[in-house]
Order: structure tokens, then sequence, then C-alpha cells
């Protein structure tokens, strides 16, 4: 008997439903991808900080366990999430629907969506997101891009963070970003501090671009 | 480990289809591009199968080749992982085959039948 069926069918039907529940309230989501450490939720705490006045933003929270991050968050000054998957290892499209349901944002959120800290499952799951982006420490090697490449490779943007501890480290910058384009020739990379403040402004001005493009196409 | 969620996908797919069925064997096709080790599905599939209308059934596994086509000039390229790069020295590939994750075909135990299983 011939299937001919698609094995994660289930997850993309899922996101493509998110996608459009997403784009009928002109909400943007990110979906945020690394492994442990690398800098996600120090990042999201800044750009809550710095943009929360400018951007309504709210956060998914995706952890195996506990709900640190979530409070991170709220005192932050932003609205959160928490998503626990137990033993799961990557946030999938049915987890993301359940906590946008209860999330419910208001139409022209930003939504960031913090996956499980894991370079190697969450790239296969289609959460609905509008753009996937992967962080990496400069405490974790230049060459991350090369040994998980297809996380690199599903990604529309890679941010190297903690540039702030370049001069204690072994980390070629250049050397990374051209890993990162040996695997994904359309990625786009910005490099930032998220203590020093450092290039910040690059990543506030890819969010507000992201977030025009999707009020553009709803009117479009 | 995304492939125990992977094959739990796979057994979900195939006794929905199967409609109470046993299923005697199951043909996969995974890319060397996808992301998804084929033993690693191996490992899990009994262990998922157990008390569903896939126990015991046989798992097969065609693996695909990868292949890009390079964005300089064109040409086909073998891949056997992510990162390639054409004859031309370009490292600019979109991958057109190999990241295939899906079930071809099943074969049904027909002694059973809907009312009887």
């Amino acid at each position: 008997m011939t299937l001919e069926a698609a094995i994660l069918e289930k997850n993309d039907r899922l996101a493509a439903e998110n996608r459009a529940w997403l784009a009928g309230r002109e909400v943007l989501a990110v979906n945020l991808v690394s492994s442990p450490g690398a800098g996600k939720t120090a990042l999201l705490e800044r750009t809550i900080r710095d943009l929360g006045g400018e951007l309504s933003i709210a956060v998914i929270e995706g952890d195996q366990s506990t709900t640190r991050d979530a409070e991170r968050i709220r005192n932050a000054g932003a609205r959160s999430v928490q998503i626990n998957t137990g033993a799961g290892c990557h946030l999938e499209a049915d987890m993301v629907r359940a906590a946008l349901r209860e999330l419910r944002p208001e139409p022209g959120t930003l939504v960031m969506i913090e996956n499980v800290g894991n370079l190697v499952c969450p790239a296969m799951f289609d959460l609905g997101e509008g753009a996937r982006v992967a962080i990496l420490s400069v405490a974790e090697g230049e060459d991350k891009p090369i040994k998980y490449p297809h996380m690199f490779r599903s990604c529309d943007l890679m941010i190297v963070t903690k540039t702030d501890l370049l001069p204690h480290v072994d980390f070629d910058l250049d050397t990374c970003l051209a890993h990162a384009r040996s695997v994904n020739p359309d990625i786009a990379t910005l490099a930032l501090s998220s203590r020093s403040g450092e290039g910040l402004e690059g990543w506030y001005d890819w969010l507000r671009a992201q977030c025009a493009n999707l009020s553009a196409a709803a009117f479009a | 480990m995304h492939e125990l969620a992977i094959t739990r996908n796979i057994v979900a797919i195939v006794a929905e289809r199967a409609e109470g069925r046993a299923v005697r064997r199951v043909r996969l096709e995974v890319g060397a591009l996808s992301g998804v080790v084929p033993e690693a599905i191996r490992f899990c599939f009994d262990v998922v199968a157990r008390g569903t209308v896939l126990e015991g059934a046989e798992l097969e596994i065609i693996d695909v080749p990868g292949r890009g086509r390079c964005r300089a000039c064109g040409e086909d390229v073998a891949l056997e992982g992510l990162i390639g790069r054409c004859a031309c020295g370009s490292s600019a590939l979109d991958i057109i085959a190999g990241e295939e994750l899906k079930i071809k075909d099943m074969e049904l135990d027909m002694a059973t039948n809907v009312e009887t299983a």
C-alpha cells in the first residue's frame, strides 16, 4: 500500500496553521535557537529593556524544566509563557499553538520563542515562525556552524554574542561567518554583546525591518 | 534525540492508515541530508511499535543520496553532507535531493481485518 507520506506532516500542518494565525494578527514570531548558555535569555532581557517602549514584546520560553527563564523575562518587563518539555529536546508546533492561545498577543506584537538549548533537534521542527535566528557565543568556538550544519542551514540570521569576551578567547569572527555562509549562503549575520551593548543597534534594526515587512505584507 | 519524536510520527501515521490491520513491513525514504540518523530510527522503532499494529513489523530504510546544484555554474554536485564545493570553486549550493523524510509504503497482513483486529 503506497503512502508517500511526509513523516513530519502533522508538525508541518500545525506550523502552517500557526503561521496563518500569526499573519492574521500581524504578529511576528521569531524562533531563537542555540546551544545551552549562548545567551538567548540575556539578549531577550536586554532587548525588552531597550525596545519595550517601542515594540510590544512577548516571550514563549521553552526549557526541559523550571520557570526560571519566564520569571527573568517578566522581571525585564514582558509577558511570558513557559513551556516545559520534560524529556523533550525541542519545541514542536502544537506546544507553540497552545502557548499562543494562552499568550493571546495583541496585533503588532513581537513574539520571541526561546527554543530549548540544543543545536540538533530544533532544526527539524517548524513552529510557524516568521524568522529563525541562531545564537552562538564567542566562548563556544567558531566552528559551531559546520559542526551543526542542519541548524545553521535552517536559520535566517546568525547572531554571534558575548563579543565583549573576544579579547579573552581564541575565536576568529571572520572564520565563524565564513563557516556559517558555507552551510547557508543566504544567512544574515550580526555580532553583539548584550552586556556592553556593542552591536545591539544592528539587531534592533533587523527586528524593526522584520516587523515592517510583516505589516507591509498585511496591507499588500 | 529527535529520532524518537520522528519514530513516534512514523508509527502514528502508519497505524492510522492501516485502520486496525496488522502491518508486516514499512518502507521509509531517508535522505542523507535530512538530519535524521537511520540507525537511531531503527533503535527506536521496535520500542515505539510495541503494543500497536506495527509490533513485529519489518522496517526498511531506503537511503537517498544528497545532491546540490551550484548557483554559480548550474552544475550538479554529489553531497555527503550539507557542506560541499562545486568543481568551479563555488560553495553556494542549493540542495536538490537528500532532504527526503517520508514513509514510502507499507505491507499489510491481509489475514487480519478491521473487524477481527
